[in-house]
């Protein structure tokens, strides 16, 4: 990362580039498929477990009614996930599908050290450590 | 929406008074989602603008619901079109994370001043930026790249200009950005007013983009589409913490809005950057108008 300008002609910089890119949308479509995969599973779980999903317009009522029950913690998704609950098995894939662009912000920070782009490399921590900041002010909330 | 048109319309036309079953509503909110999707991945917005009253005012969802199946599909708009985009070179990855700095800040002190400030007047207020904004970008519906930009430095600095290839034209587009510092200060209100009001980042940052930086109009709407993914995720822990992101609803709007992401993804290259826009436009007034509807009505 020392002398950055020196080091990559401009032939090699698009050359890292373009093979940064390609990587990048590649990581992007199996993060997202992963999550997809995981959110119709899911689905399809709550709907085996649950024959009358299918012919009950009460069962729709208490699902979408203010108390409905659901896991909205680390630990209850993982101790339904344990039992094969389906709606377990759909926050796991929401989480992953939530993960996705921050992931690919830190991926980016390797990416422009890879690009020897110092000056990005700078504005991307900075960028990951306030989407880690506000994370944990609304925590605080 | 309105808290006051909600009820009224929820006890007019619902479909939920309707015997809906958990299946009918799965394949409901699935095929909403997908026109969410698109839409959202074309325009570069989050899709909420469809998502929000199909869910509270056709299927009878609680708003809180709503709004967390509106976060959820924020980010599968961005994910789901973000591999395309990035492989047709269509976002600006370097703008979008100059500029993230500012709309992440914004965000969190729009977080730390909120209940200082009335929100009726952001709305109006904001309303007539977006209606002007609106305005100004069916004047210059014809233009589709810019012919030359004022130099600015800091563009030149961090090396942010670009060029992507244009399906629809046939060849390859060749940018060159400005007005940087203006984008970041932008950012940076676009930032405090979605944290303030909860709507409306992306109906900020393509006008910005297109208007103050001359960004051509699908890599302004492609990396907004970006941005919105990131600035999502991050509020999206909180909500899943307060327990607003329901699976069951957010589940099928997840999975269309996706599939739909997809699809518009590669769309946006083959459309003509004309009709991109005046979809924009559209959309734009719309949300302009919903926005001076809060501040009027506002109590």
């Amino acid at each position: 990362m020392s002398d950055p300008d020196s080091t990559l002609t401009p032939a090699e910089r698009d050359h890292r580039v373009r093979q940064v890119e390609l990587l990048i949308s590649r990581l992007l479509r199996i993060g997202v498929l992963t999550s997809l995969f995981i959110i119709v599973l899911g689905m399809v779980l709550s709907f085996t477990h649950h024959l009358g999903y299918r012919e009950s317009a009460d069962e729709l009522k208490r699902l979408t009614s203010d108390d409905a029950e659901f896991p909205h913690t680390i630990p209850d998704v993982w101790q339904g996930l344990v039992r094969f609950q389906g709606r377990a098995v759909v926050m796991l894939g929401l989480l992953a599908l939530i993960a996705t662009p921050v992931m690919r912000v830190a991926v980016s920070i390797f990416a422009f050290i890879y690009e020897r782009d110092p000056k990005f490399v700078v504005i991307t921590s900075l960028v990951l450590a306030l989407l880690l900041l506000s994370f944990l002010l609304g925590k605080v909330e | 929406m309105d808290r006051r048109i909600v009820p009224c319309l929820n006890r007019g036309l619902a479909l939920h008074q309707w015997p809906v079953t958990p299946l009918a509503f799965t394949l409901w909110s699935f095929v909403a989602s997908i026109f969410a999707g698109v839409i959202g991945s074309l325009l570069g917005l989050g899709g909420g603008i469809v998502v929000i009253p199909v869910l509270t005012l056709l299927l009878g969802v609680p708003i809180r619901y709503a709004i967390g199946a509106s976060i959820v599909c924020i980010i599968a708009t961005s994910s789901g079109a973000a591999a395309g985009y990035v492989r047709e070179r269509m976002t600006n990855l370097r703008v979008a994370m100059l500029l993230e700095i500012g709309t992440t800040s914004g965000a969190i002190s729009g977080a730390v001043i909120a209940g200082l400030i009335s929100p009726r007047w952001l709305f109006i207020i904001f309303g007539l930026v977006l209606g002007y904004s609106a305005l100004a970008m069916f004047r210059k519906r014809h233009e589709t790249a810019a012919e030359s930009v004022p130099p600015d430095r800091m563009s030149d600095r961090f090396k942010l200009h670009g060029s992507y290839f244009d399906e629809a034209l046939g060849r390859e587009i060749s940018y060159r950005v400005t007005r940087a510092p203006l984008g970041l200060v932008l950012m940076y209100v676009a930032g405090v007013v979605s944290g303030l009001l909860g709507i409306g980042s992306g109906a900020l940052k393509v006008p910005a983009m297109d208007l103050g930086m001359r960004l051509p109009i699908k890599v302004s709407t492609a990396t907004s589409n970006f941005m919105i993914g990131v600035t999502g995720a991050a509020s999206a822990g909180v909500y899943f913490s307060r327990g607003e992101i329901n699976p069951f609803i957010a589940a099928p709007v997840a999975a269309g809005v996706l599939l739909g992401a997809w699809a518009g993804s590669h769309l946006l290259g083959r459309l003509q950057g004309k009709w991109i826009r005046m979809l924009f436009v559209v959309v734009l007034l719309w949300v302009s108008a919903q926005m001076l509807w809060k501040g009027y009505f506002w109590k």
